[in-house]
Order: structure tokens, then C-alpha cells, then sequence
């Protein structure tokens, strides 16, 4: 099983629900968040156009993360989802330091946190959160292994890429042209 | 192409992560270099049989690797957001995790630093008694009192001075792993451009052995001792700067990103502390009063050392500071 996302980035309007969203669903403490919008301006004038993103832990492949973590806090589960065990982390920030996205932030509390996919959530069968309030439906979540999925389907239909693959983590949140 | 915003990534303290590691954790690094530099000169001089002739390298300068070393230590844990669990830290080793495999060397190196000055314990009480540093003859005779009395496991110390050959070869393997790590912890980070290069470990190896070595030469008493050390050292800073020029050299051939790091000290924010004050006043001139010094010119030798000193830790702030500003750019 390889969990993955894609985002249509034409149907993405930045509107930030997937954020809301996810800090209701995973309790994120006031002032943080686990999933961010990006917004850019494209082209050359006149034909100027927004192109937006919506980012977060890209539950890579190649995860530094989990290699520079001491404890084993971080770590892949089933499906690759990369998750941090609270109590093992020691807030040392070596993962903060790996991460090229800067997907991760100290908690509060200590630990560090991040996206989880919302595991709790896909192995009861449901979406992520952020997936599932997206009021244009632009994001896909499912298993890439099963190349019945519609992920797998829409990767191989469509033109999609992938943020900073030059830092070499084999990221698995695409983007749909 | 211009970046508008970023929703609830306009976050000052979040974002971008510039500053999840500062001061302690540079300092940590400058005190596992300088620890590395004391053990190793230690090792490797009574190893070649000059116990005698240079007795503050051998005997005394390990007896402050262990408080430096326990200062990084804390200095480590006092970094830790989560400082409850540092327990967890040692309940795994993990060989690719230089912060796991590090921290336990930095275990093993100070049961060494502490072990190895404790089987000397008689001569370096005479040392200090005959140097008339009576306040550390207090502390020495104190633990001579402790041997006596069993506290301290007695047999340890014996067998560490049956086998003390051996171990002072394990000793001089480790601090050369030590030293070495101080810089791998930092390249271990492909994220960073600045830090992702092979050149790093060597590096700040060389540079934790040369703050050894003006450790050794500012504190010892032994006219011989201290000009050995200063040569030493002079070929150390040479080492030195033969490495930054490579690795600057190394970046500028690179990938867009290692042009960009590099520039952080060509020219960027970063070019005068590291080349005037690093480069300059932390290498070049201690080489140029140590040069001058094996001439025969009366120069104080507290000043190259001290400058040393500094200048190794203003390397491993800036080096902290400036890999961190080094990233990736998030542009689609
Ligand atoms: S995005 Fe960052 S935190 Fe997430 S798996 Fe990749 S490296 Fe780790
Ligand atoms: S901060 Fe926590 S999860 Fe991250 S590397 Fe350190 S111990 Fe591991």
C-alpha cells in the first residue's frame, strides 16, 4: 500500500478550507498549522495568472526525517504515512532540520508535530480531512499500489509534478496540471 | 514569478525553521570539538612515549575534557523542546542518526575522560602541588581519598592502567570520532545545501583539534610543550584553510543551490564575520603570532590560544546559523 495525494491546481482556488479543516479535525494548537496555502502569481504581464498550492508533509518516500531522528520517534507506518510518536520525541529538531518542506513545527507542548494523512481517519475507509471539506473537490487521496484507484488512474492520465523532487525525498503529494 | 502569500505560513516563529538551532547547539559542537582535540593529543602523545617529556598534554589536559564534555551535554539537553523524555535519546542507537550515534559516543568519550585522568590521579597531584595550583590539588586529593576508600571502583582504575595502551588507542579512535561527528551531525542535512558536504566532517575535526591544541599550549607551563603545540597548530590552520577553500571551491561547482549557499559567504550577509573575523582574526593572525613566536619574537601565548578559541566557536555559530538560511527554495 502507498498512500499519496494529487491536487488539481486549476480547480484550487485558495480559499483555506483544508487548513480550517485540518486544525479542527487534528486539534492544532491556536497560531500553527499542519497544512499551509502557497500563492503565486504566474506568467508575464498582461497574462498574469494565481496559481495556488496547498502544501503539507509530503510523506515521502525517502524520508530524512525519519533517518536523522535519534529516538525513532519518527517513523513510516503502513502505507508510508510518516507519523511522530509523542512520547519518544525529545524535541531535539534534528527532523525540522532534515525536512525541505519545513513541514514539521514544535508543538507547544515539545514534541514535534505534522500532517499525519489523518491515519485515524483512512483506517476507517474515510478521506483526509482536508480532503474531504475541499469545496471544489481538487484533492485525491488513495493508495497508488492499486492501479485501479482514481489516484493512480488521474497520475497516469494527467501531467502532474511534485514540489523541490531536487532535494531528493520522493515526495507523494502531486500536483495535477 | 513572485510568491503572494502563504496562508498560516506568515507565521514569524514558524516559519521559515532559520533559528531551531542556535547558540547551544553551536557551543555543544565548539565543546565536542575541543574535548576531541584535549583526548586525542592526550592518546596519541602517550602512545608515542612522551608521558614524561609533555606531561600537561598527556595528564592534565584530559582532566578538563570531562567537565567540558558534561557542559555540552547539558548544553544539548537544555536545547531539547521535549526535555523530559532526553531519556528516550538512550534507549535506542540508531547508526543513521549522527544525533544518536553522537550522543553516545559522547558517553563512551567521557567515561574516557574521566577514567583516564583518574589512573593518573598520583602524578597530576604532584603536578599540580609542584605548579602550585593548590585549589585543583584539593579536588585531586580529594579523589585520591575516594580511590582509598573504594568509592571509586577500585579495580576499574587498576585495570585501566594494566591496559592502558590498549586504551589509549580506543581513546584516540573515539576522539577522532568525536571530532569528526561534531561535523557529520551538520552534513547529515541534505535540506541544508550549506551543510550537505562530505568536507564538513574533516573539517571541523581539524578545527576541534587545533582548539585542542591552543587549549594545551595556553594552560601548559612546559616551554617545550607549548612550541610543539604551536607548531602543531600552524600546520592544523593550514589543514584549515586548505578545507574551506575546497569547500567553497566544491560549491561553486555545484547545483544552483550550492552556488547560493556558498554566496551566504561570498559576498552575502555572512562574508565579513566569517572572512574577517573567522578566517582572520580566528586563523591567520594566531598563525601569523605563532610563526613569529618559533622565531624567537616574545609574544604571549594566551593571545594566539585565546584566539583560537574564539575563533572556533565563531566558526561553528556562523556554520549553525548560516546552513540553516540555506534551503531549497519553494517555488513551483
Ligand atoms: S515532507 Fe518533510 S516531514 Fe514529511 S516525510 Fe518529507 S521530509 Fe519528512
Ligand atoms: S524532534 Fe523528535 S521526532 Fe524530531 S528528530 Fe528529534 S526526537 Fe525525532
Amino acid at each position: 500500500m502507498r498512500y499519496a495525494m494529487a491536487i488539481d491546481v486549476n480547480k484550487c482556488v485558495g480559499c483555506g478550507d483544508c487548513v480550517v479543516a485540518c486544525q479542527t479535525e487534528n486539534n492544532v494548537p491556536l497560531g500553527y498549522s499542519r497544512d499551509w496555502i502557497m500563492e503565486f502569481v504566474k506568467g508575464d504581464y498582461p497574462d498574469l495568472f494565481l496559481h495556488f498550492e496547498s502544501q503539507r508533509c509530503n510523506h515521502c518516500e525517502d524520508t530524512p526525517c525519519v533517518r536523522t531522528c535519534p529516538t525513532g520517534a519518527s517513523h513510516v507506518i503502513e502505507g508510508g504515512i510518516v507519523k511522530v510518536t509523542h512520547d519518544e520525541c525529545i524535541g531535539c529538531g534534528a527532523c525540522i532540520e532534515a525536512c525541505p518542506y519545513d513541514a514539521r513545527y514544535f508543538h507547544p507542548d515539545g514534541y514535534v508535530d505534522k500532517c499525519t494523512f489523518c491515519d485515524h481517519r483512512v483506517k476507517d475507509g474515510l478521506d483526509p480531512a482536508c480532503v474531504s471539506v475541499c469545496p471544489t473537490e481538487c484533492m485525491y487521496f488513495g493508495d497508488l499500489d492499486d492501479p485501479e484507484s482514481k489516484i493512480s488512474k488521474l497520475l497516469k492520465e494527467r501531467e502532474n509534478y511534485t514540489i523541490l523532487p531536487e532535494a531528493g525525498t520522493k515526495p507523494q503529494i502531486y500536483y495535477l496540471k | 514569478m513572485e510568491k503572494l502569500l502563504a496562508t498560516d505560513r506568515n507565521i514569524d516563529y514558524l516559519y521559515p525553521h532559520v533559528d531551531v538551532w542556535g547558540f547551544p547547539i553551536s557551543s555543544y559542537l565548539f565543546l565536542g570539538g575541543l574535548a576531541a582535540g584535549i583526548l586525542l593529543f592526550a592518546a596519541l602523545y602517550y602512545l608515542l612515549g612522551k608521558e614524561k617529556d609533555m606531561p600537561f598534554t598527556v595528564k592534565i589536559g584530559p582532566l578538563f575534557a570531562f567537565p567540558i564534555i558534561v557542559l555540552g551535554l547539558f548544553l544539548l539537553v537544555f536545547d531539547l523542546h521535549h526535555k523530559l523524555y532526553v531519556w528516550q535519546l538512550f534507549m535506542t542507537a540508531r547508526a543513521v542518526s549522527p544525533m544518536s550515534w553522537g550522543a553516545w559516543t559522547l558517553v563512551i568519550v567521557s567515561f574516557f575522560s574521566l577514567l583516564w585522568p583518574l589512573s593518573f590521579i598520583d602524578s597530576i597531584d604532584e603536578y599540580l602541588i609542584k605548579r602550585g595550583w593548590s585549589k585543583m590539588t584539593k579536588v585531586t586529593e580529594y579523589l585520591i581519598k575516594l580511590e582509598h576508600k573504594w568509592i571509586i571502583p577500585h579495580f576499574i582504575i587498576i585495570m585501566f592502567r594494566k591496559y592502558r595502551k590498549f586504551l589509549a588507542f580506543v581513546m584516540l579512535i573515539y576522539s577522532i570520532i568525536l571530532g569528526i561527528y561534531t561535523g557529520i551531525l551538520l552534513s547529515a542535512f541534505n535540506a541544508h545545501p550549506l551543510w550537505n558536504n562530505p568536507i564538513l566532517g574533516p573539517l571541523f575535526l581539524t578545527s576541534g583539534v587545533s582548539t585542542g591544541s591552543a587549549f594545551v599550549m595556553w594552560l601548559s607551563n612546559n616551554k617545550k610543550e607549548r612550541l610543539l603545540m604551536s607548531a602543531i597548530d600552524m600546520s592544523l590552520i593550514a589543514i584549515e584553510l586548505f578545507f574551506i577553500v575546497h569547500m567553497f571551491m566544491g560549491m561553486e561547482a555545484g547545483a544552483e543551490v550550492y552556488k547560493q549557499a556558498a554566496g551566504l559567504f561570498l559576498g552575502g550577509e555572512f562574508t565579513a564575520v566569517f572572512w574577517g573575523v573567522f578566517v582572520g582574526m580566528g586563523l591567520i593572525l594566531p598563525f601569523i603570532l605563532e610563526a613569529l613566536e618559533l622565531k624567537g619574537f616574545h609574544i604571549p601565548i594566551v593571545v594566539p590560544a585565546i584566539l583560537i578559541l574564539v575563533g572556533g566557536l565563531i566558526f561553528r555559530i556562523i556554520m549553525v546559523q548560516a546552513g540553516q538560511m540555506s534551503e531549497y527554495p519553494m517555488f513551483p
